[in-house]
């Protein structure tokens, strides 16, 4: 019933406004704890559940083979899809993907990408003839606010598990899983910074999200280099905000990548 | 022959027998099949006086006549407002149920309740076909400012309000903020400060989750280091 515009959120933006947020957290501090599970579906190569807060999202990597792109002969393929399940939040409705799951799809989909976080040349089998596909498919279970930066953290901690499955002549073993596991190079840590007012926050939750006059991804790996970002939302970013923006999301990824880590 | 089949304050499923024969009324939560009084919910077996009920261990919130509920306003039409309570439907206030105060032929409703105001209402119809009417003039209802809402089982609001307002009289004493509890499952906290508001949802979100448990009074006013309010005969809430 929170879908109007401007009056719902007043209490959250004057409490912004105060240097205050609606469950007493600092503007830098995300929602404790992170909770990440491994392995939470047997069928797949390699999953994860991440729950930051009462947000809740799993992401599961499925191996398949198939022909190389002509312009990548000798890589693997990524295909990333995310799905806003209904159950998750009243907002979602049942139906073809919406833009908001595309995006989420997408940011996710960039920041591994672009980071090149997955060594796609060891993905190839034969090369122009035959290489990995991963599948990556995020599900959001429970949407508390801050879904993308949930979803990003679940898909590497997926794709961290993940192992290829047992490959006999070119068809794949389904359920049969080898040692190897998917060669990575880095992790990528997707950290959004919410800009409210004046004020740039992270990890917003589903109240606080309603307030929000826009976002900043920023993907980031472990030197600290920029891989991608991502900005939604109706309400620019000036320079210097860009700049606060990146210093907090590299402060608060190597936080989340402590989690990841551990 | 007349008989209770459970004990006060059983747990009991929708189907069970409850009670045999014609003295007894079945109330919410139970029905009559034949001569036999049948549980609907699932829920405590509650007996008072010659009345059956069953009161619910979860579930939605179900509209029932003068029930006060926190609202938002969705829709301002030419001769009412809609407002938007938590339900599968919204309910509708008539343009003479709007305010206390006089209205006049050529005004702009949306000066008295705007889409996004929150606002106490209070049922005053439920009609079988889902229609719900509702007053926002009746002693009570009003329209609330800026404040936080959040929502609990509306099958605890009874313990969150208390015997005669006696918990939720508490926590506004000891938190210094204006509660208010809809019957829906909507609260309402608006305090002084952010602490203040996150305590007295702290205390709420306790109340919720020790809904069953006796003695809950005493664990609240230790909870929020107060000293239980004396119980006032005719004491006005």
């Amino acid at each position: 019933m929170n879908d109007n515009s401007s009056k719902s959120n007043d209490y959250v933006s004057k409490l912004i406004e105060g240097k205050k947020r609606i469950d007493g957290r600092a503007f830098n501090e995300h929602r404790q704890p992170i909770e990440i599970t491994y392995n939470v579906s047997n069928k797949a190569e390699g999953s994860a559940r991440v729950k930051i807060g009462d947000t809740e999202v799993i992401a599961g990597v499925k191996m398949d083979v198939g022909t190389p792109y002509p312009d990548t002969m000798d890589q693997g393929n990524l295909i990333t899809n995310a799905e806003l399940l209904p159950l998750s939040s009243p907002m979602f409705l049942p139906g073809p993907p919406d833009a908001q799951s595309v995006e989420l799809a997408r940011i996710v989909d960039r920041g591994i990408r672009e980071s090149g976080m997955i060594d796609m040349k060891k993905l190839c089998i034969r090369e122009g003839e035959l290489v990995w596909n991963i599948l990556l498919d995020i599900y959001t279970i429970n949407d508390d606010g801050n879904l993308i930066d949930a979803a990003a953290l679940a898909a590497v901690a997926a794709l961290r598990v993940a192992v290829l499955p047992k490959l006999e002549g070119d068809k794949v073993q389904f359920g049969e899983f080898t040692k190897t596991k998917v060669p990575l190079k880095l992790l990528p840590i997707t950290c959004t910074i919410f800009k409210i007012g004046q004020h740039l926050v992270v990890d917003a939750n589903r109240q606080e999200e309603e307030a929000v006059d826009s976002r900043l991804s920023v993907a980031i790996s472990e030197h600290g280099q920029i891989h991608a970002m991502q900005k939604g939302g109706s309400v620019g970013f000036s320079i210097e905000e860009v700049d606060q923006a990146i210093t907090l999301a590299k402060k608060v990824s190597e936080q989340f990548r402590k989690e990841l880590t551990k | 022959m007349v008989n209770i089949l459970v004990k006060e304050r059983e747990i009991v499923v929708p189907g069970q027998e409850l009670a045999e024969g014609m003295d007894y009324l079945p109330s919410e939560g139970a029905f009559r099949e034949g001569d036999k009084i049948i549980s609907s919910k699932l829920g405590l077996f509650n007996l008072d006086g010659r009345l059956i009920k069953v009161i619910p261990l979860g579930g939605k919130y179900i509209p029932k006549k003068n029930d006060s509920v926190i609202g938002r306003v969705t829709d301002v039409g030419f001769s009412g407002w809609r407002v938007d309570f938590g339900w599968a439907f919204n309910m509708n206030v008539s343009l003479k149920e709007g305010s206390r105060d006089f209205i006049p032929n050529d005004a702009d409703l949306s000066q008295y309740y705007a889409p996004g105001d929150l606002v106490v209402a209070k049922i005053i119809k439920v009609m079988s076909s889902k229609i719900i009417d509702a007053s926002l003039k009746m002693p009570g209802c009003r329209k609330l400012g800026t404040g936080r809402l959040i929502e609990v089982e509306s099958s605890r609001v009874p313990r969150i309000i208390g015997k005669q307002g006696s918990m939720i009289s508490m926590i506004k004493d000891a938190t210094g903020c204006n509660v208010v509890v809809g019957q829906n499952g909507l609260v309402w906290i608006s305090g002084s400060d952010l602490e203040n508001e996150m305590k007295a949802e702290e205390t709420i979100r306790k109340i919720e989750n020790e809904a069953h448990s006796e003695g809950l009074t005493d664990k609240i006013s230790a909870f929020l280091n107060v000293k239980p309010r004396e119980i006032v005969e005719n004491d006005i809430q």
